[in-house]
Parts: C-alpha cells; sequence; structure tokens
C-alpha cells in the first residue's frame, strides 16, 4: 500500500511528467492558451493514459515476453489504435462527451507522454495495480500543470508585457519558474 | 544540372538555419530539453535522430507510391519506429554508459514531431535525393539546437564540456541548470535571443526603406 501511494505522489508531484520529465511539452506549451481547453485535454489525457497503462502490461505480460524487440513497434501501434477506437467508441455513445473532448482525442496519440508513460512502466517492471496508479498520478499531474500554465498565461494577457517576450519565450521562462516551485515537493519524501 | 543542384542545396540548408526546427519551428521539444543537461548526451541524441530522420525520409521517399493515403501516418510511424528500435539497440551495444543516461529517451525519439512532420511534409513529395538531404538538413539544425542548448547547460551547471573542466575549482557551479528548470529557462532566453534579432533585423530593413524613400524624393 505504501508502495502504491509513493508511487502516485511520486508521478504527480516530485517527478511530475511535464516539469520533471519534459514530457507532453507539445500540447503543454501549444494548447495551454485557455484553463477551459486545457482542463478538458488534461481530462482526455488522464483517460487515455489509463488505457495505455492497460495495454502495455497486457503487452509485456503475454506478448513481448516472446520478442522483446518489437515493444516500441507494438506499443505505439497499439496506442494509436485504442485512440482511434475510443474515438469512435464515445462518439457512438454519447456526443456530448464525444463534443466536450472534441479534436484533443486524436491530438493525444501523438503526445509523448502517452508512449513515455508505458516505456517508464515497463523499465520499472510495474505490475497492472502499480501501472494504473502511475498513469493516474502522472495524467493528473499533467492536467495540474496544464491548469496552472493556462491560469498563468491568462493572467499575463492583463498585463502589459513587451512585445519582444511575449509568445513562446515567456511561456518557457513560466514553466521553468513553475518546475523550479516543484523542485520544492523533492523534500517531500526524502525520510523513504 | 545546375537547377537541380541548386534545389538539393536549398533543401539543406533550409534546415539548418531559416527553418531551424527549434529555434524557428518550436518542434521536438520533449527530447530537446531533457536530454541536453550535459553536451556529450546532446551529441548522442542528435546522432540518434539524424540516423532515424535519414533512414526514414529515404524509406517513405521511395516507397511513397504504394502506402495508401489513408493509412499513411501509421505506415510512417511503423517505419520510424523500426529505425529508431535499431537506433537504440546500436547504441546499446556500442556506448552503454550513454545509454543508460538516455534511457527511456532514446524510444521516445518515435514521438518526437518534427521527424513526424518531415516525412508528412517533404520526404513523401519528394525524390529519394531530395529528401535525403532535406533530412540532413532538418538533423543538422537539430543537431546544432541540441549543442548549443547542451553546452550552455553543462558549462554554467558543471563548469565543463564534454567532460572536461573549464574554470578550475574556483568556479560555484549553477547546480540549476543541469537540473529540469535550467532547461526551460535557457531554450526560453536563447528563443528571447532569436526574437530580438529578428526584431533588429525588422527595424534595420525598416530604416533602409526609409532611407531610399527619402533619397528618391530628394
Amino acid at each position: 500500500m505504501d508502495n502504491l501511494v509513493w508511487i502516485f505522489i511520486s508521478s504527480l508531484l516530485i517527478n511530475n511528467f511535464v516539469l520533471a520529465y519534459f514530457l507532453g511539452l507539445c500540447p503543454f506549451l501549444g494548447v495551454s492558451n485557455s484553463l477551459e481547453t486545457s482542463f478538458r485535454l488534461g481530462l482526455a489525457t488522464i483517460f487515455v493514459l489509463l488505457i495505455t497503462a492497460l495495454c502495455a502490461w497486457f503487452l509485456n505480460t503475454y506478448v513481448l515476453i516472446y520478442a522483446p524487440y518489437l515493444r516500441l513497434i507494438s506499443f505505439i501501434v497499439v496506442i494509436a489504435s485504442t485512440v482511434q477506437f475510443i474515438e469512435m467508441l464515445i462518439k457512438k455513445l454519447s456526443p456530448t462527451l464525444f463534443r466536450a473532448m472534441g479534436i484533443f482525442l486524436p491530438l493525444i496519440t501523438t503526445n509523448c507522454a502517452i508512449l513515455g508513460l508505458a516505456i517508464f512502466a515497463t523499465n520499472r517492471g510495474y505490475g497492472l495495480l502499480e501501472g494504473i496508479v502511475f498513469a493516474l498520478g502522472a495524467g493528473i499531474g499533467f492536467t495540474l500543470a496544464m491548469v496552472l500554465l493556462a491560469g498563468l498565461r491568462e493572467e499575463s494577457e492583463l498585463s502589459d508585457i513587451p512585445r519582444l517576450i511575449q509568445g513562446i519565450a515567456m511561456n518557457l521562462i513560466i514553466a521553468g519558474i513553475l518546475s523550479m516551485a516543484f523542485m520544492g515537493f523533492a523534500g517531500l519524501f526524502s525520510a523513504t | 544540372m545546375a537547377d537541380n543542384q541548386n534545389e538539393a542545396y536549398e533543401a539543406f540548408i533550409k534546415g539548418i538555419w531559416r527553418d531551424n526546427p527549434v529555434f524557428v519551428q518550436v518542434l521536438g521539444m520533449c527530447p530537446m530539453l531533457a536530454v541536453t543537461n550535459s553536451a556529450i548526451n546532446a551529441v548522442a541524441m542528435g546522432g540518434a535522430t539524424l540516423f532515424v530522420l535519414v533512414g526514414s525520409s529515404i524509406l517513405v521517399s521511395s516507397l511513397k507510391q504504394w502506402i495508401p493515403k489513408q493509412v499513411r501516418i501509421s505506415g510512417y510511424i511503423i517505419i520510424i519506429a523500426t529505425f529508431v528500435t535499431v537506433a537504440d539497440y546500436t547504441l546499446l551495444a556500442l556506448v552503454p554508459k550513454v545509454h543508460k543516461e538516455l534511457g527511456a529517451f532514446i524510444p521516445l525519439i518515435v514521438a518526437n514531431c518534427m521527424i513526424l512532420g518531415r516525412q508528412e511534409a517533404f520526404a513523401s513529395r519528394n525524390t529519394v535525393r531530395l529528401a535525403v538531404m532535406d533530412a540532413l538538413g532538418m538533423s543538422g539544425g537539430f543537431m546544432i539546437a541540441l549543442f548549443s542548448l547542451g553546452a550552455i547547460r553543462e558549462i554554467l551547471g558543471n563548469g565543463s564540456l564534454f567532460g572536461v573542466d573549464l574554470f578550475g575549482e574556483y568556479f560555484e557551479p549553477w547546480v540549476i541548470m543541469v537540473l529540469p528548470p535550467g532547461g526551460f529557462l535557457t531554450l526560453g532566453l536563447i528563443l528571447l535571443f532569436f526574437n530580438w534579432v529578428a526584431q533588429q533585423k525588422d527595424k534595420f530593413v525598416e530604416q533602409v526603406a526609409e532611407a531610399e524613400r527619402v533619397e528618391a524624393d530628394g
């Protein structure tokens, strides 16, 4: 049980996927211009991460023990097709949810946080339950970082900033300061 | 023939500077920031990306007639994943120490949007020769960006370059530069510098135009 809590806190705060591992930067910098959309993208990402964790565990346990060199190819094919499948399923079952998630679902396939999660979970030898907790922590951490950056960007739009700094350079510097703040969490579990 | 030469040269040179994948197009950020805490890691990552990009560009541009339009993205991704697997195992065999430090980021080259972007935008509609030149240029530009970021971070954060001490024992390293925040800050400042250069250039062009107008009037 302790182990699961540790995995969750670690992937949520200390080793935050975006701010410490630099995974999923494209949506982090690209889509974070409004709070609303970044929150929705975060939810969709959590959803896909959970399913990826399941698929990765299944592949690792039943298929890849026979052919470890196929890992990368099979992961990427499975992730891409699952996302496609889920997209069709949601469209059929709940059009409202589909409209809410909108174009974000297909975009998530190219998010390196998804593939990164599958690879990290494999390298650390996580079991099914550990993998799911890891995915949950990583997904919530991703959403947290997105929402924080989006909030700061919405605020900064109201203030008078020189034209030179505006745009991606400023977002990177904001992200750097956020990342510094998240480093403070490293002391949280130093005893263990 | 001369035109052909020029075209190839153009395809090569635009990736290095004018359309630099990192500084201008802001693509491929994830591996860019994650592995650039030392110059040697940055060069290894750049080399692996070069291999994958050139290899998959050759395959995609020579197979372009046979890949059906509807499934082309999946096709490209499988080709890229194959080359990444080769690069992964090669690095593991040749330089196990660097491979260990880069860790999960070698497999993550698959998700580098720059590579897929080049296949879709260039390799799938041009000849093999042009595609190779374009791939070389783009990965050259990527490597320059990786190296400059890695060198800045290693010099400031560790006081060394390629593991060789530069300053002697009186240098107090800026530890923050090799940690994650240093990556964001350094890239932010480099992009700021590029913005400034672009702004100065615009100003200069305006001044020249103004001077010409005055001259024409006078």
